[in-house]
């Protein structure tokens, strides 16, 4: 009965929340007549057949990469893949770009069939990839040119695109300089650079701002910003970093062993444990393990080392914050705080957490 | 209903001993509660639809010499940054050999043998041995996805990258032969040859070198191929083959760059005869449309898998 699990993401329209019948009807009725999914993902599967063990090396099993992802990416939206290492955010990219075939399941993106097609998301679609190898020894203005040219701009066209571009990311003063020379977040910002030449109405984002400075992705930002505002560009972007999601997606699909776990707007993720804060607790040496209140907070805390995090409901956490800051346990207490819910928390609460996976931020 | 639902959700959260296995349902509201229109299937099945109909166009696609051109345009400026100092070890590989070579040889048919090896020996080194390197790097660290995920045929990126390393050879080749003919006091008269050489040479190896870099499954793999496809350009190929044993003449005919080499040896001849020349060079001209065809398959192979 593979075929009844449903591991999907779709539009508010098919999503009653929280959020009440009478909104959901006006979001059906948006929906229904604007037709405005821009990539469409049905029950997307892709295994990586297991590799026997050789004599040093132990053998995997069989992984399912992906497995059964359905998605509804709309017109104009930043809309992001949210997940630990491992969890298929990459795998699902490479199958929407064409670049990986899959098992099972449709893509379709603009009206195209990407799974029969795969040529022609390159012609639909800008993809940005973690990996620069093909461009290090290039310099920033001729990795720009050139993208543009193989985007199939004219040689004129392509060098007015690329110092367009170079100059709204501020990258004109290093267009001579060869890529290997630059810094990581310079480097990543010029291949977010050749993303842009050649306007597509998809841009397809692999953690784009890894090791960027603030100046360097709010440039990243604005120019993504700006593309939406005048060409309804939509924007696919695969992250780790749970801040960068909360403060610029549309909306996020949590995906966790190559399956989609959750698909919301942020805020409506965190409505899902809005009951819940989270307390973090460090200890100066090691848990005071004889006070029977902190012994009984032991079972719901994620420990690391001297830390500890828990997800509590607020009358819970006060409880605990009282035991804790008063009596004996206060003398082996450093710190702790008391927050509201994160992505992260989101994650945890989900089941996302599988043994070794203790969030979502790449350590 | 919306005390149903979340009455769901806060199950869901508690039921922390749930399988893994388990199906996962993102929405909490049983499809049948939410009314008529806005049935799950429904509107999925009327966006479907309207996806279909909404065919966006296609953006161009970047035609065969124009891409070819940039590729091989940015590939040449790479020679800038990487590739200048291989160029040099190439040549003094070669004239180093040549100065060896000087007290074996006693001039004649074996002095152009080793001149004509030697010059076409820089062209194995940029070529196979160099491209096959690069390919295999591009290819184990994910840098083909650029390429892929562009609208650009396979055979200019190939032939982009082939052209490039070929004309990495011009210099290096122009000086071994040079530098080859007064050592061993052979005639420049028919050194023009080599605008015919270099490329049809270089094609091939070139070829070669793409088809194993793409094809091998690990970059340490197309280093070793790489290295000893130049290592065999090198022994058969500096050696005047009057010296070495039947079998491994007929290695030496299987090596796309003997012909190379025959080609330009004829022309250091008083009386050269122009027709094997050109049949020599008519080899390195298949085997190079051969080895081309071969590596743009191999790129299109790697590129999507």
């Amino acid at each position: 009965m593979r075929g009844m699990r449903r591991s999907g993401c779709l539009p508010a329209s098919e999503r009653v929340g929280g959020a009440g019948l009478a909104s959901t009807r006006a979001q059906v009725g948006r929906d229904g007549q604007g037709g405005d999914v821009v990539c469409a993902v049905r029950d997307l599967t892709k295994t990586y057949p297991a590799v026997r063990g050789r004599r040093n090396a132990p053998g995997t099993p069989e992984v399912r990469a992906t497995d059964g992802v359905r998605i509804d990416i709309r017109r104009g939206e930043i809309f992001g893949l949210l997940g630990p290492n491992g969890a298929g955010k990459t795998t699902l990219v490479r199958q929407l770009t064409g670049l990986m075939r899959p098992d099972r399941g449709s893509v379709e993106i603009l009206g195209h069939d990407i799974v029969r097609h795969p040529e022609r998301a390159a012609r639909i679609l800008a993809y940005l990839g973690q990996e620069s190898t093909a461009l290090d020894e290039l310099t920033v203005s001729l990795a720009a040119e050139t993208t543009g040219r193989l985007r199939g701009l004219d040689a004129r066209t392509a060098r007015a695109e690329r110092d367009a571009v170079l100059e709204e990311l501020g990258l004109t003063a290093l267009a001579a300089r060869p890529l290997k020379k630059l810094s990581g977040g310079q480097r990543r910002l010029a291949c977010f650079a050749t993303a842009l030449v050649g306007e597509r109405p998809f841009l397809v984002l692999d953690e784009p701002t890894t090791g960027m400075d603030p100046v360097a992705r709010r440039a990243v930002w604005g120019a993504v910003d700006r593309r939406r505002a005048e060409h309804a560009t939509t924007v696919l972007l695969v992250t780790h970093n749970v801040i960068e999601a909360e403060t610029v997606l549309d909306r996020v699909a949590v995906l966790d062993r190559g399956r989609v776990i959750a698909c919301d707007t942020p805020a409506g993720l965190k409505e899902q444990v809005a009951g819940e804060v989270r307390l973090e607790l460090v200890w100066r040496e090691r848990a005071p393990l004889d006070v029977p209140e902190v012994a009984a907070l032991r079972d719901r805390a994620v420990e690391s080392g001297r830390r500890w995090s828990l997800r509590l409901s607020p009358e819970e956490a006060r409880a605990a914050v009282a035991a804790v800051t008063g009596g004996a346990a206060f003398a082996a207490l450093d710190d702790f705080t008391l927050a509201t819910p994160s992505l992260e928390d989101v994650y945890l609460a989900l089941g996302g957490s599988a043994g070794s996976v203790r969030g979502l931020v790449k350590a | 209903m919306s005390m149903r639902a979340s009455a769901a959700v806060r199950n869901r959260y508690k039921d922390d001993s749930r399988s893994e296995q388990e199906p996962l349902d993102v929405s909490v509201v049983p499809a049948e509660v939410v009314p008529g229109a806005a049935r799950a299937d429904g509107s999925r099945s009327v966006q479907t639809e309207a996806g279909a109909r909404a065919v966006a166009d296609l953006g161009p696609r970047a035609r065969l010499w124009p891409a070819l051109g940039a590729v091989y345009r940015a590939q040449l400026s790479r020679a800038r940054v990487a590739r200048i100092p291989l160029l040099f070890v190439a040549t003094f590989q070669s004239v180093g050999i040549m100065v060896l070579m000087r007290g074996v040889v006693d001039g004649g048919g074996e002095a152009r043998a080793v001149v004509a090896g030697s010059s076409v020996l820089v062209v194995a080194f940029v070529a196979l041995n160099l491209l096959a390197q690069y390919f295999g790097q591009l290819r184990a660290s994910g840098g083909l996805d650029h390429y892929a995920t562009l609208p650009v045929p396979p055979a200019a990126v190939v032939l982009g990258a082939a052209a490039a390393y070929a004309s990495f050879t011009v210099p290096g080749t122009l000086v071994t032969a040079v530098v080859g003919s007064v050592l061993f006091q052979l005639p420049l008269t028919h050194l023009w040859i080599l605008v015919a050489v270099i490329p049809l040479a270089g094609a091939a190896l070139a070829g070669l070198g793409a088809a194993l870099g793409l094809l091998a499954p690990r970059p340490e793999l197309a280093t070793l191929l790489g290295q000893l496809g130049m290592s065999a350009a090198l022994l058969l190929g500096v050696l005047p083959p009057d010296r070495l044993p039947t079998v491994v003449q007929w290695a030496r005919d299987l090596l796309p760059s003997t012909y190379g080499v025959e080609a330009l040896g004829l022309t250091f001849g008083p009386d050269p005869d122009w027709g094997v020349v050109l049949l020599d060079l008519a080899v390195c001209a298949g085997v190079g449309v051969a080895s081309l065809a071969v590596a743009t398959w191999a790129y299109r192979r790697a590129a999507v898998r």
